[in-house]
């Protein structure tokens, strides 16, 4: 490895910076016999990027250089940057030596489109599978799939990594189409299709011969990127709820759009990336997948678009009064989720505790709920006190955006990934 | 006034609350005789560590419990906290004199307590499997410090053991002086000299370090450098992310580093 390095590194790593998706959970690679690694199953950080992104992968791009010409991205063809090429050797050597030293939990590549799909795909599966045969390493690998390269590409590429990905970007296929005209949504769900069928067939052969290699143990994601098209959240979070369920998708990941090409007058001129929305959408996306809502309940025709000032598990009980106060030492688990102020740890810390004794409002205190949001939604062993019906949603709401914490609170959980985020 | 003296041991802990609730007595206090400082007016009990009697309460607790139950023990000793002993021997008399499973009661003082303190060690063991930074030496070993607040090494190292299985590591701990060398086969623990490594940067000495371990560091830098995207930047999350009290062991935060080709 010679310093050189440094440059191709610096300006590849630039160009896949964008990509938010840095998650190295969802596998369970054991370390076989003595080789270097394994993937553990709910994933680690080893590093944070200054707005407190986790950072788990080595984000690369095999090569920045692209033939096509997407309006939202840097390394578009007509863009005039810097670009570089690393060779398979290169990033093989560098992620092992990451490795090694615990900077990483293993690699995230993706690429430019160079020649054609098959060309470029071919050049990642080889970055994949001499890490896996070569090298015997049993660190994470995360390949960023090709659209249009071939299913027996995508195969191998299954093979040896743990996730594959294909980004859709944009959520509505006309704006696609205005903005990638080299792409549009059937070159895009083609290889998901794909890769869905062979991790089902993967399953079934793995019933039946336990020693089947696994294909993208931990499934396959996608990046939906917020505030460069005029899409609502009801768009955007059905799309991703469709893609959850009829894609069986692990992750859908929401980017806001930061203007690369400023100059491009397809895309709008924004005063700042919407980070906030990027977050609520996250928060939504929990709420359909852990804590039992229905898209319909989070956004829908009424309220299209998140609340940017208060999150959604809030706002949802803001607009639905009439289910509180609820009775923590009778409700059943679902319905003390949607409490704010108390997230999964919590519920499940009440339904055991009450077993003994009935819980108020110090016990609770005790348990991690945030009191200061829940009180206005329970009644506990305690004497009565003014609920959300009694105030109404309006003014619980307006004490607790007034109350800073809370505000700080949710800024804070910006971006969080994995077990980091909850929801209160 | 009661103190229970041990010695320091995990296992001397458990026999001086074995003794104590054999005697009936209460504990004001159980401390570590490296923690004792000599009070006049207690009665002191001293307790010299007895693997039968430690092995006689464990397997009850064990028992009436379960393994998990007992990890959550340990993992809370290994906290250090000044009145953990207490805590400790609360919650076992409470598990032992409750006919029913009471460690899942989270409105008892004691099963608060304890839990809280082991995820406490727990999240700090945590740490140390995401900012280890290990640096190469001339003789092929990866060695790494740390200085945890809770006394969590031991809890990590089956994780470096199966995850680094080809490569030689040190794990030390720069704040209690002592850490686990893997040879390959074994992991022992070990205490090191001052004159291979700055206790305080927890770096190794340059002479001893492995030529090619600085291109590495700077490799690293200049990566997470470029991948920061300054329109997101947010240095209070970050902050709360990543204490500063980690930075001094992260070549990514080396802000004397340069990295630059000339
Ligand atoms: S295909 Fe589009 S998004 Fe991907 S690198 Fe090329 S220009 Fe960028």
């Amino acid at each position: 490895m010679k310093a050189e390095t440094i440059n191709k590194l610096k300006i590849s790593a630039k160009a896949a910076k964008y990509d938010v998706s840095c998650a190295s959970s969802g596998s369970n690679r054991p370390n076989s016999g003595k080789g270097i690694g394994n993937a553990s199953p709910w994933g680690i950080c080893h590093s944070f990027t200054q707005d407190g992104r986790c950072i788990s992968l080595m984000k690369l791009m095999l090569t920045n250089h692209c033939i096509y010409d997407c309006a939202y991205c840097a390394n578009r063809k007509s863009n005039d940057i810097e670009r570089t090429t690393f060779t398979v050797k290169e990033v093989v050597d560098l992620t092992i030596e990451f490795y090694r030293r615990n900077y990483i939990e293993g690699l995230f590549l993706s690429s430019g489109v160079i020649k054609n799909p098959d060309y470029t795909m071919e050049r990642m599966v080889r970055v994949a599978k001499d890490l896996r045969t070569k090298q015997n390493y049993n660190g994470y690998i995360h390949l960023k799939s090709i659209p249009g390269a071939s299913d027996d590409l995508q195969q191998q590429a299954g093979l040896y990594a743990d996730r594959l990905s294909v980004n859709i970007e944009i959520a509505t296929e006309n704006n696609l189409k205005i903005l990638a005209p080299d792409k549009n949504f059937k070159s895009i769900l083609t290889p998901m299709n794909t890769i869905k069928s062979k991790i089902i067939e993967n399953k079934e052969e793995r019933k039946k011969f336990r020693h089947a290699p696994r294909f993208t143990p931990a499934g396959q994601s996608t990046q939906l990127i917020v505030g460069a098209t005029p899409d609502s959240d009801k768009h955007i979070l059905n799309l991703a709820g469709d893609l959850y369920n009829s894609k069986n998708l692990k992750r859908v990941y929401y980017s806001g759009f930061i203007p690369v090409n400023s100059y491009d007058k397809r895309l709008p001129a924004l005063i700042e990336p919407p980070l906030k929305r990027e977050n609520r959408l996250y928060q939504a996306d929990w709420l359909f997948r852990f804590y039992n809502y229905s898209i319909d309940e989070i956004v829908n025709d009424e309220h299209p678009d998140l609340d940017l000032e208060i999150d959604p598990k809030l706002s949802y009980a803001l607009r639905n009064p009439w289910m509180f106060p609820i009775d923590i030492n009778k409700a059943n688990y679902e319905t003390i989720l949607r409490v704010p102020g108390i997230g999964v740890l919590s519920a499940k810390k009440i339904i055991l505790a009450r077993r003994y004794s009935k819980l108020n409002l110090s016990n609770l205190k005790k348990i991690g709920v945030v009191l200061k949001r829940a009180k206005y939604f329970i009644t506990c062993n305690e004497l009565k006190a003014h609920t959300i019906n009694e105030l109404l949603p309006k003014n619980v709401r307006k004490i607790l955006l007034s109350e800073k914490s809370i505000v700080k609170k949710s800024s804070n959980n910006a971006h969080k990934q994995l077990s980091l985020f909850t929801v209160n | 006034m009661n103190i229970f003296i041990y010695d320091h041991t995990f296992e001397g802990l458990i026999t001086a609350i074995h003794d104590a609730l054999e005697s009936n007595i209460t504990p004001d206090k159980i401390i570590s005789t490296k923690a004792f400082q000599d009070d006049l007016f207690a009665t002191k009990h001293y307790i010299s560590t007895n693997y039968e009697r430690f092995e006689t309460i464990w397997n009850k607790v064990k028992e009436k419990s379960n393994e998990q139950n007992c990890q959550r023990i340990f993992k809370a000793y290994l906290s250090e906290m000044s009145d953990i002993e207490i805590v400790i021997h609360n919650y076992i008399k409470l598990i032992l004199e409750t006919p029913y499973n009471v460690e899942v009661n989270f409105s008892e003082d004691s099963v608060i307590k304890l839990n809280n303190m082991q995820m406490k060690v727990g999240r700090e063991a945590q740490r140390i499997l995401m900012f280890v930074r290990f640096q190469k030496t001339v003789d092929n070993i990866y060695y790494a410090s740390f200085d945890p607040k809770y006394n969590v090494i031991p809890l990590t190292v089956n994780h470096f053991r199966n995850r680094f299985a080809d490569q030689k590591w040190v794990i030390f701990d720069t704040r209690r002086k002592f850490g686990y060398y893997y040879d390959l086969e074994n992991v022992r623990e070990i205490t090191i000299g001052k004159q291979k490594v700055d206790f305080t940067s927890g770096k190794v000495n340059d002479d001893v370090l492995h030529v090619s371990e600085k291109l590495f560091q700077k490799l690293w830098k200049s990566y997470y450098d470029t991948i920061n995207i300054k329109e997101r930047k947010n240095m209070k999350v970050h902050m709360q992310f990543l204490p500063k009290r980690f930075w001094k062991f992260l070549p990514e935060k080396d802000f004397k580093m340069k990295y630059e080709l000339n």
